[in-house]
């Protein structure tokens, strides 16, 4: 990985974590993750359902203090960003589904220009007429502005929780799945409006998904994740084409494999057992498993 | 294929309504013994529905057609009644749903369903080694357990094995998999398509495969359809028509998909969204989004004409544009 640092590698981070833990009710679920996000770079977290990489999201956004370690923005850590301090809105973060995000009583633009006024102190009469120009370079405008959510489709309400996140400048954009839930050419139209957003912004982009091809089309460096830890990590290219750890192999292969026919696999009980890693009807209970098993059965 | 065996499902110049609207129009398609097909296309296309018409479930979805006709194993199900349906369905035809918990019952043991759907096809089976028999087939890690276990116990392959074994218990002509690996993880997703596949072979069963996932259509079918606002545009073998589409969508898909394209690059998105179901265009329904639009293209929606190859397409425009 030395060759291949980050050029601004020296440079100090905007968000960082260090060797956290973070955990629930006192069960650490993700174990000792150090990360740094630059100004302007994007970083993907991959990993499948039960990984920790939601749970690493929530930390990053402040959501969730860690167990052990600390998160910090622009050098503090996030227990001492009170909640109207300037530095609490460096980092916003979207989800998969902003339909349960949106309020469903509020239009577009109202939805901004609650955040506008409320998080960023900007005078009610102003905070309409900014909405409507953030909305604007998100993409949306006329008739979809006044709209509320559920007079929208998917990629226009993915679009309003931009807009929403973007309300207050901030310097990192944490995407939780952002295209997960959307159809094909949607999610590109989503896609391309991140990309432009970080070259005309310098807006640093944390990319979560399990999607690897999105991860590779968007990301610089990304971090590996598998129960709760991070098996690889390094430029994004590297990983992908030259994949180190186990897992990750597996995750590249099942990616790569794809596209092509399936490869041709006899009848050996195997790939079922292996593929499924590990959980099963007996395992699905215990603690070691517990946040895999809490994914089963909700996650759908 | 000897000419006297019919295809194991037919539709021909299809149309469903809902409520008046036309969700589903001149959907024309062919599914012969033992082979795979893609149907692939993004929310609202008619995917879904076009699959429900083939196993009789439109009704309670409040559908019904009214054009075309569906024909099973050679035998005309256009109007046929549940009761019609009934002997067909599990045997001619079955489903596999998009991986959930709501394809299972929540109160029942997974043996207890599988025994129960094993002696609806087969009276005096032995279950108890018919089940053994099922969830082998569909390669389910420590059976004994799972013959125990409720859904809830399961993980969500494990719970799509459990719906693929149920399905394919009448040992069904062909197997619909409707968005059957959509919800899962990138591993499990591929060992369920490996299974399907398998299965296909192993069985000699057809497979019509429904997704919105190119890469997933890519992988395992021999022929794919695209759908696009109700109707067919594109049809032709898996493996010219993402390398070589002639439908201007089809190719605003694969341009569209980040695995295709270079790192960093914009992907070629299309603009604006599909239309709602029911409120088409009028002429070419993909015209509105479409970069080669030409006035003509609103006249009226474009048959689906195919070349000696197979190869299908409904646009007017196929044969003087380069995509």
């Amino acid at each position: 990985m030395t060759a291949d640092q980050p050029p601004d590698a020296g440079t100090e981070a905007v968000l960082a974590a260090d060797d956290i833990s973070l955990g629930y009710g006192g069960v650490a679920v993700v174990h000792g993750v150090s990360l740094r996000v630059h100004s302007g770079a994007a970083l993907g977290v991959a990993g499948e359902s039960g990984s920790g990489k939601s749970t690493l999201a929530k930390a990053l956004v402040g959501d969730l203090i860690p167990i052990r370690g600390s998160v910090t923005v622009h050098g503090r850590a996030w227990q001492d960003v009170r909640r109207k301090d300037p530095d609490r809105r460096r980092v916003q973060m979207i989800f998969q589904d902003p339909y349960s995000a949106l309020n469903p009583r509020m239009t577009a633009r109202q939805a901004v220009a609650e955040t506008l006024h409320v998080v960023c102190g900007v005078p009610r009469r102003d905070a309409g007429q900014r909405a409507a120009g953030i909305l604007a370079r998100v993409g949306l405008s006329g008739a979809a502005i006044e709209a509320r959510p559920h007079r929208l489709s998917g990629g226009q309400r993915q679009r309003v929780s931009i807009a929403r996140a973007l309300a207050c400048e901030p310097d990192v954009l944490i995407a939780d799945e952002p295209t997960s839930s959307l159809d094909v050419s949607i999610q590109a139209q989503i896609l391309d409006l991140l990309i432009d957003l970080r070259v005309e912004r310098g807006l640093a982009l944390v990319l979560v998904t399990h999607d690897l091809a999105v991860i590779k089309h968007m990301t610089d460096t990304c971090l590996v994740m598998q129960d709760g830890i991070v098996v690889e990590e390094g430029p994004t290219e590297q990983i992908l084409d030259r994949p180190q750890h186990d897992y990750t192999r597996t995750l590249v292969a099942a990616h790569h494999g794809l596209p092509g026919p399936p490869a041709e696999q006899g009848r050996s009980a195997d790939h079922g057992l292996s593929a499924d890693h590990g959980r099963s009807a007996d395992h699905g209970r215990s603690a070691e498993h517990g946040l895999s098993a809490e994914h089963g059965p909700t996650g759908q | 294929m000897s000419p006297a065996t019919p295809p194991v499902a037919e539709i021909q110049g299809l149309a469903i309504s809902i409520a008046g609207r036309e969700i589903v129009t001149r959907v024309d398609l062919e599914i012969a013994a033992g082979e795979g097909v893609g149907l692939v296309g993004e929310s609202g296309s008619g995917k879904s529905v076009t699959c429900r018409s083939l196993i009789g479930l439109l009704g309670f979805i409040g559908a019904t057609i009214t054009a075309g006709q569906v024909r099973i194993a050679g035998q005309d199900m256009t109007s046929a009644s549940q009761r019609q349906w009934q002997p067909l369905r599990g045997r001619a035809v079955s489903l596999v749903p998009q991986a959930s918990l709501a394809g299972l019952d929540p109160l029942i043991r997974v043996g207890a369903q599988l025994r129960e759907v094993i002696r609806r096809y087969d009276r005096g089976a032995d279950t108890a080694a018919r089940s053994m028999e099922l969830l082998d087939q569909v390669h389910m890690p420590r059976p004994q357990r799972v013959l125990r276990a409720y859904p809830h116990e399961l993980s969500g392959g494990m719970r799509q094995r459990a719906m693929i074994a149920l399905a394919i218990a009448g040992r069904p002509a062909m197997l619909i998999a409707d968005e059957a690996t959509t919800a899962l993880d990138a591993t499990i997703q591929r060992s369920i398509l490996q299974l399907l596949d398998g299965l296909r072979a192993e069985l000699g069963m057809a497979l019509l495969l429904v997704s919105h996932d190119l890469a997933v259509i890519r992988s395992a079918t021999d022929r794919v359809a695209v759908m696009y606002a109700g109707s067919i545009v594109e049809r032709a073998a898996s493996r010219e028509l993402f390398i070589r589409p002639r439908h201007p969508y089809t190719a605003a898909l694969t341009a569209a998909d980040p695995a295709l394209v270079p790192r960093g690059k914009r992907l070629r998105s299309l603009l604006g969204d599909p239309p709602q179901p029911g409120a088409w265009p009028d002429g070419c329904r993909f015209a509105p989004r479409c970069a080669y639009r030409q006035p003509r293209c609103e006249q009226s929606l474009p048959p689906l004409a195919a070349d000696d190859g197979g190869h299908a397409v409904a646009c007017v425009r196929a044969g003087e544009i380069s995509l």
